[in-house]
C-alpha cells in the first residue's frame, strides 16, 4: 500500500460545480447528450461532438478499465498512479489508481470507482482502484 | 493558394549559451533577433513582420519586445502552441508574406528555466480557475514527463514497443552531441545506459527525458526577391502544416499525435513525400515523443517505430533517417521548454551545408521539421515544416 499523497481542490467554476458537488456526496456524475446520446468528459455545457446545449448529467456505474498509465516514481515526495480509465459510459477519464501495489498495475485492468478527499476538504476525487 | 516556393529562410542563429543567469528574458529574445538579423545579412529596420509566443515577456508578448526593440511592424503573430510554434511561425510567414503583409519577418524564441529552477518535468503546474480542463486534471498531480510516459505505456501496449527501442534515440542523440561543443550532454551514451538510469515515470527513465536549458533562437524569413539580394544559402519553404489534438470529449488514441494531421498536409503542400527527406528535426522532448511523430509523419508504419529506430536508423552516416544532428532536446538543449525553434535552425544548417562536419548529411536539399507543442498526452499542437536548399 502506497501512502497517500495530498491532494489539492480543483478549482471550480459555476459550469464544473455540479460535478463537484456530488463528489462531495461520493457520486461520480458524467455528462451525457440528449441530441446526439454521446457521453463525453470532462463535462461541459455543449456537447463536444454535436455540439448541442442539451447535455445533462446522470451518474456513472463507477466502473471502467485502465487504459493507460504511469507511475511517478521522481520528483513528488510519495510515488503515485496517473492513469487514463475508460468508463463504463464510453469516455476515458484522467484519475488516479490507488489502494493498490503500484508496480502490479496493468493496461486492461478491471478498476471500481474511490473516493479521496482534497486537501481542504471542499469536496472528493473520483479515483480508482482494481476491482 | 500555397506557400510553396513563397518565402526563404535566410537568417538563423541559436543562442550559444545554456545557462544565463546574468541575462534577462528579454535581453535573450533581443541577442537572438540580433544574431539571426546579422546572419541574413539584414537590419533591424528591415523587419516588418514579427512572430513570437508566450515565451515572449512583456506586454502580450509581440507588444512588449517590439517596444524593447524598436521594432515597426505592419505585420504580427502571437500564435502560441508550446514548441511547437516555431515550425506554425516560419508557415505562417510565408503566407504573410505570400499575401503583401510583410517583406522580412523575425521569429524569435527565449528562455531561461534552468537559472529559474524550473522542476518542469515532476511538477505538475498550478492552473487557475478559469481553465475549463484544470479541475479534472490538476489534482490528480498531472506531471508533465507522466503525460508522456501514458503515450509510451499504452504504444508499449498496443504494438509491444521496448525500453530498449526508445533508448535508441537517446543514443542516437547523443551520438550526434559529442561533436557540439555547446551541448549540454555531449557523453556517447548506450541502450544499457538508457534503461539502467533512474526510473523517473514508468516507463519513462531520466535518460528517456531532454534537458533543461536557457537559451534561445531566432529566424528571419523573407520574400524571394530580398532572398536573392542576400549573400546566403537560400532555404525555400515548399510547405507547412498545423494541428491541435486534444482529448475529444475522452474519445482518443495516445498512440497517435497531431503529426498524424499535420505532417500529410505539409508533404501536400511541398509536393514530396517522406522518402524523400534526407534530414528530420523531430521534437524530442521524450524518446516517446520521437518515436510517435516518425510513425505520424509517415517515416514508417504505425507500430513499427521501435524496429524503425533501433540499431543506429537515426544516427548520421550511420542510418536511413539522420535526425537532431545538434544533439536535440535530449542531449543538446531545450530553451524555454520549447524546442521547435532549434528543430528548424539545425534543419537550416543541414540544408546550408553549415552543420558539424562529422554530423553533415551530403548534399542535403530536403529537410523536414516537426514539433509537439503543449502536452503530448491530453493537448498539444503540431507543427511540420518542409524545407528546400536551392
Amino acid at each position: 500500500m502506497a501512502e497517500e499523497r495530498i491532494i489539492p481542490a480543483p478549482p471550480v467554476n459555476p459550469e464544473s460545480k455540479p460535478y463537484w458537488d456530488a463528489c462531495a456526496e461520493g457520486k461520480l456524475l458524467v455528462k451525457h447528450c440528449t441530441a446526439c446520446g454521446k457521453a463525453h468528459h470532462y463535462p461541459r455545457t455543449m456537447c463536444p461532438f454535436c455540439f448541442s446545449d442539451k447535455t445533462e448529467f446522470r451518474p456513472a456505474k463507477g466502473t471502467g478499465e485502465i487504459y493507460s498509465f504511469s507511475v511517478v516514481k521522481r520528483g513528488p515526495p510519495i510515488p503515485y498512479a496517473i492513469a487514463y480509465v475508460t468508463l463504463a459510459e464510453g469516455p476515458k477519464m484522467m484519475t488516479n489508481i490507488v489502494d493498490c501495489d503500484l508496480d502490479s498495475i496493468k493496461v486492461g485492468q478491471k478498476v471500481k470507482l474511490v473516493f479521496k478527499p482534497v486537501e481542504d476538504g471542499s469536496t472528493q476525487m473520483p479515483m480508482f482502484t482494481p476491482a | 493558394m500555397s506557400i510553396n516556393g513563397k518565402a526563404y529562410i535566410m537568417g538563423a542563429y541559436e543562442h550559444p549559451t545554456r545557462k544565463a543567469p546574468d541575462k534577462s528574458l528579454t535581453q535573450l529574445h533581443a541577442e537572438v533577433a540580433k544574431g539571426a538579423i546579422e546572419d541574413a545579412g539584414l537590419t533591424k529596420n528591415d523587419i516588418d513582420g514579427y512572430f513570437c509566443a508566450g515565451d515572449a515577456p512583456g506586454m502580450f508578448y509581440a507588444m512588449g519586445m517590439a517596444d524593447y526593440m524598436g521594432l515597426k511592424l505592419r505585420h504580427i503573430d502571437g500564435t502560441d502552441t508550446g514548441g511547437s510554434s516555431y515550425m506554425i511561425h516560419a508557415a505562417h510567414a510565408a503566407m504573410a508574406i505570400a499575401m503583401g503583409k510583410c517583406n522580412v519577418a523575425l521569429v524569435t524564441l527565449a528562455g531561461r528555466p534552468r537559472s529559474e529552477g524550473q522542476g518542469v518535468g515532476t511538477t505538475a503546474r498550478a492552473p487557475s480557475a478559469p481553465i475549463a480542463e484544470a479541475g479534472f486534471e490538476y489534482p490528480y498531480n498531472p506531471a508533465l514527463a507522466s503525460m508522456y510516459a501514458m503515450c509510451a505505456t499504452r504504444h508499449m501496449h498496443e504494438f509491444g514497443t521496448t525500453s530498449e527501442q526508445l533508448a535508441w534515440i537517446k543514443v542516437a542523440a547523443s551520438h550526434h552531441a559529442q561533436h557540439n561543443p555547446n551541448a549540454m550532454l555531449r557523453d556517447v551514451v548506450t541502450v544499457e545506459d538508457v534503461v539502467n538510469s533512474p526510473m523517473i515515470t514508468t516507463p519513462l527513465h531520466r535518460l528517456d527525458c531532454c534537458v533543461i536549458s536557457d537559451g534561445g533562437g531566432a529566424l528571419i524569413i523573407t520574400r524571394p526577391e530580398i532572398a536573392k539580394s542576400l549573400n546566403r544559402p537560400k532555404v525555400k519553404i515548399l510547405g507547412g502544416g498545423e494541428a491541435i489534438k486534444h482529448q475529444n470529449g475522452g474519445e482518443f488514441d495516445l498512440t497517435f499525435s497531431g503529426a498524424a494531421i499535420s505532417g500529410p498536409a505539409a508533404f501536400a503542400e511541398a509536393g514530396v513525400t517522406p522518402k524523400d527527406i534526407q534530414y528530420a528535426s523531430i521534437y524530442d522532448s521524450f524518446t516517446i515523443t520521437v518515436l510517435i511523430q516518425l510513425e505520424d509523419l509517415g517515416f514508417c508504419e504505425k507500430g513499427k517505430g521501435g524496429a524503425f529506430v533501433s540499431d543506429g536508423n537515426l544516427i548520421s552516416g550511420v542510418g536511413k533517417l539522420p535526425f537532431n544532428t545538434d544533439g536535440g532536446g535530449l542531449c543538446n538543449n531545450h530553451p524555454a521548454n520549447r524546442g521547435g525553434m532549434t528543430k528548424v535552425i539545425e534543419a537550416v544548417r543541414q540544408l546550408r551545408g553549415e552543420a558539424h562536419p562529422k554530423v553533415q548529411v551530403p548534399d542535403c536539399h530536403l529537410a523536414l521539421a516537426h514539433g509537439t507543442g503543449g502536452i503530448l498526452g491530453t493537448r498539444h499542437g503540431s507543427g511540420t515544416l518542409i524545407m528546400e536548399r536551392e
